[in-house]
């Protein structure tokens, strides 16, 4: 259960968050999951709504999911093409030299609090 | 009631982990002390191939090792019958070790008298690729079985891997397996990779293992 431990770590950066910021409670936290960051979304709130009940700080906040596409670069024609569709192999030529540009980030965007 | 503030946090889920882990890096290498990551999905050979590295090695390297294998304690019996330290993580039923979990592990194992760490971590190819758990270096054991387009299905895991194990070569004559495109796609995603065919259960290959341990291990405690 990869989502579980990763809300951990999340509660974790938050309640340093609170501390710098002299924050009493939190209300809304909002994350930007890249496409292929390899966490999935519904799990990721079952597991915040599940752990964030146990911890004062951000009890009953909102968990705000923003998704972020994941795009591919293809090293041979330098297209650019969506990872999701596509997987490794570029559908313009066919090369399998492609990396991807974006779409692995997992970011705590911001919070609101008082 | 104090009024509700918007705060800009910015900040990347796995950044508090990964700096944790390079200072976990800096105290092992104060202490002397070598710490190997080895990942893999379940059943891929992890404990048969420290076995076999822990018979050629335990006169060389003192050697301490921590199984963090989901509810059970098998592996750390079977890894404890070598006559190596060896201790059991309680991961909780998580997919991975984080580096906080890992240097309580550390502290348990003591490395006063270790030289040579161990960490078998959790069975899983995901996870554990995205914590850093403050290892010296990575190694990961891909088995034949399950087949040479795994670089492929996971890239982040073979990119921060400085060595991939390709074990069970004895099964080979009855897979497709494909060994020079398993190289190409490992590659493709790390070309300093080190790639080499072992098989556990006979102890091919383990040798050219042990000989860059070795040296990796000189390089650290030196
Ligand atoms: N044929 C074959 N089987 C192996 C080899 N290495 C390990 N195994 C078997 O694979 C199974 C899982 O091995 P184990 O070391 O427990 O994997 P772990 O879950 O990654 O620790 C066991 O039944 C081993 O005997 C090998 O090189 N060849
Ligand atoms: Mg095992
Ligand atoms: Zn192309």
């Amino acid at each position: 259960m990869h989502e579980l431990g990763v809300v951990f770590h999340i509660i974790d950066d938050l309640k340093e968050v609170g501390k710098e910021n002299n924050i009493e409670k939190i209300h809304s936290v909002t994350l930007q999951l890249g496409e292929v960051s390899g966490v999935v979304p519904h799990l990721l709130t079952d597991a915040w709504n599940w752990a964030a009940k146990k911890n004062e700080l951000v009890e009953g906040a909102e968990l705000v999911i923003e998704n972020l596409p994941a795009v591919t670069y293809c090293e041979d024609c330098g297209c650019e093409y969506e990872t999701v569709a596509h997987g490794k192999i570029c559908p313009k030529c066919g090369s399998e030299r492609t990396y991807l540009l974006r779409g692995n980030e997992f970011l705590i965007k911001e919070i609101t609090a008082t | 009631m104090d009024k509700v503030r918007v705060i800009e946090v910015k900040r990347s889920i796995f950044e508090s982990n990964d700096q944790d882990a390079d200072k976990l890096r800096k105290e092992l290498r104060e202490s002397k002390t070598f710490l190997l990551n080895l990942m893999s999905s379940p059943g891929s050979g992890k404990t048969t191939t420290l076995t076999r590295t822990i018979e050629v090695l335990k006169d060389k390297y003192r050697i301490g090792v921590m199984e963090a294998d989901i509810d059970s304690d098998v592996d750390a019996k079977t890894i404890a019958a070598t006559g190596v330290k060896s201790i059991q993580l309680h991961t909780g039923g998580m997919c991975h070790l984080d580096a906080d979990m890992t240097r309580q592990g550390i502290k348990e194992l003591d490395v006063t008298d270790v030289d040579f760490a161990i960490l078998e971590n959790v069975g899983n190819l995901v996870c554990p690729a995205e914590f850093d758990t403050g290892s010296t270096k990575n190694a990961m054991i891909l088995s034949v079985p399950e087949g040479h387009d795994k670089p492929l299905k996971y890239p982040l895991m073979f990119s921060i891997c400085d060595v991939v194990l390709i074990n069970k070569i004895d099964v080979m004559p009855y897979f497709d397996f494909d060994l020079e495109k398993c190289k190409q796609y490992i590659h493709m995603r790390n070309p300093e990779a080190k790639v080499i065919p072992i098989c556990a259960k006979t102890g091919e290959g383990i040798g050219q293992w042990t000989d860059w341990l070795s040296e990796q291990i000189e390089e650290s405690i030196k």
